[in-house]
């Protein structure tokens, strides 16, 4: 049973679980850890390290292949925990398939569906701020198929625009549009049911990049429609090494596979190959067996917090965080204002201090941020700069974990001179 | 006083040494640091065999921006043969400040231009 189910959350103290995670007892240059780089990765929950160690000491077997009881005990651990991860999500297990990441999922799509869907005089339609992972596997399936790759723009405050949806998907060849459902530098939260809508009518397949999405709100790939929808669990404080990917059934079974091997086969003769059942076909080799099981037990302490709270908590943190950085000089700030449309995560430039220096000199006080260009260089050349800051927030932040990073922001003025640094509130 | 950001640092990042464009110039470099897309090049002037004038150009945290500031100085006049050979520690050490792994490359940006420029290898100095 989940650990966090036992916590209730108390005003002013975030959700009141960071005790949950045993790496918060570290210290950093003297003092506490303070995580603001989920959006990278997120950290692990006791009851994850422990359902992993757990299935390695006690059920460690190969899976779909054993008669022996502790065969079966694995394999009833393996897809009882793809059942689990599939419902958090909103999707069924015949469709969800194990990657090894969001990159790896993405992929699998565009050489498996990409390499048999898309040809000379068609076009797959990204977006700016999309992550490296959805940019460069549509740039090679392109270039390898004479297909054009074209961008939708973002505007000044981060946002898609419908209206451009429509022009690009009006020209008739768009085969394919990928796009985020959080952004990773902007923090903009996307439309995706309505894209996801427009696209269909078009005769186009959509592919959502969730792995910001997923950790931090509530998602229902069912209802949202995607032809496919990836994520990935060391983020969602699971595992690394396990992603997944979920897909509408009719498409999939249309695609040919994507890696061949052991395991995706139904059978094997000396010429030919029959392929194995959803979402099999998809799986070649030894799955990632543990980190499913990890990854299920995330899901599993995240539903007993309840993703809806979850995404009112980062809000809210995410709220003290936007106001607080308005109060720093010299600091600008990226994407959607407010919080309506923006996940769990700031990213800002401080005029006078290179992104890198930021990081630096906030760690000296034990806060952990991002600098540089979060696999999104495209969108750093919208931008106009070549990197930012990031802040990401977690479950297991607290109003004083954002507050920490502001006072050592203010702290990093001052080790810069930099003009209005405000003695008071140097930490 | 930070360890880092020691006020010769400061004081090069804010108000770099023989930056700019150097025209005309006899050799040229451009880096980048893939990590944080820092950007450095070196246009170069020569008169025999040595650097006679040199501009580094580009955008950079505190670290490469001092660096590159700081080791012009002391590349003006050198003759080709030695800047082409010049090593990690020899920047580390005219640098004076302790560089964490991460940074490395930032502090070394700038030298990686001059050794391409000079001797045309694009490795990262050792």
């Amino acid at each position: 049973m989940p650990r966090a189910a036992e916590h209730r959350p108390q005003a002013g103290h975030g959700l009141g679980v960071r005790d949950d995670f045993p790496i918060f007892t570290r210290e950093f240059a003297g003092k506490p850890l303070v995580y603001l780089d989920s959006s990278s990765t997120s950290q692990k929950p006791q009851v994850v390290i422990e359902a992993q160690a757990a299935h390695l000491r006690e059920r460690n077997a190969n899976v779909h292949r054993g008669v022996y009881e502790l065969a079966q005990q694995a394999d009833a651990a393996f897809e009882g925990a793809r059942g689990r991860i599939a419902a958090f999500a909103g999707a069924a297990a015949q469709v969800t398939i194990f990657a090894k990441n969001v990159t790896e999922a993405i992929n699998l799509v565009a050489y498996s569906w990409g390499r048999s869907n898309v040809g000379p005089g068609d076009a797959v339609l990204v977006t700016q701020m999309e992550h490296h992972a959805n940019i460069v596997p549509w740039q090679v399936l392109c270039r390898e198929r004479g297909a054009s790759l074209r961008y939708l723009e973002v505007d000044e405050h981060g946002r898609l625009s419908l209206a451009q949806l429509e022009q690009e998907l009006a020209r008739g060849d768009v085969r394919m549009v990928a796009f985020a459902h959080v952004s990773n530098v902007l923090g903009t939260i996307n439309p995706v049911a309505e894209i996801v809508r427009r696209a269909r009518e078009a005769g186009a397949v959509t592919l959502v990049d969730g792995a910001q999405a997923v950790p931090q709100m509530p998602v229902d790939v069912d209802a949202l429609g995607a032809d496919f929808y990836a994520w990935t669990g060391h983020k969602a404080l699971g595992p690394t090494g396990i992603g997944v990917l979920h897909g509408r059934r009719e498409v999939l079974e249309r695609m040919p596979p994507f890696l061949t091997g052991g395991d995706m086969i139904a059978s094997v003769d000396f010429q030919e190959a029959i392929w194995n059942e959803l979402p099999w076909k998809f799986e070649a080799g030894t799955p990632m067996i543990a980190e499913a099981v990890g990854l299920a037990a995330a899901v599993e302490y995240l539903d007993a917090l309840d993703m809806s709270r979850v995404r009112e908590h980062e809000r809210e943190l995410t709220e003290q965080l936007l106001e607080g950085l308005s109060q720093v000089p010299g600091v600008s700030v990226v994407g959607p204002p407010g919080t309506e449309s923006r996940g769990g995560l700031a990213s800002f430039t401080v005029e006078g201090i290179h992104p890198h220096d930021v990081a630096e000199l906030v760690a000296r006080h034990g806060v952990c941020i991002r600098a540089g260009h979060h696999c999104a260089q495209p969108l750093m050349r919208c931008l106009g700069v070549t990197a930012t800051a990031r802040a990401s927030v977690g479950v297991y932040n607290e109003p004083g974990d954002v507050q920490a990073l502001l006072d050592a922001l203010h702290g990093a003025r001052e080790v810069f001179s930099l003009e209005g640094t405000s003695p008071a509130r140097v930490g | 006083m930070d360890d880092l950001y020691r006020d010769y640092i400061l004081d090069h990042y804010k108000h770099p040494r023989n930056f700019g464009e150097l025209e005309p110039h006899d050799l040229e470099a451009f880096e980048h640091n893939p990590l944080c897309g820092d950007e450095l090049g070196v246009h170069i002037r020569v008169q025999d065999d040595r650097i006679a004038d040199l501009r580094f150009h580009g955008h950079g945290c505190a670290i490469s921006q001092a660096a590159a500031s700081i080791s012009s100085e002391e590349l003006k006049g050198m003759e080709l043969s030695e800047a082409g050979q010049l090593g990690a520690d020899w920047l580390l050490e005219l640098l004076g400040i302790p560089i964490s792994a991460t940074r490395r490359k930032c502090a070394l940006l700038g030298l990686k231009a001059v050794r391409e420029a000079v001797t045309g290898d694009d490795a990262w100095p050792v």
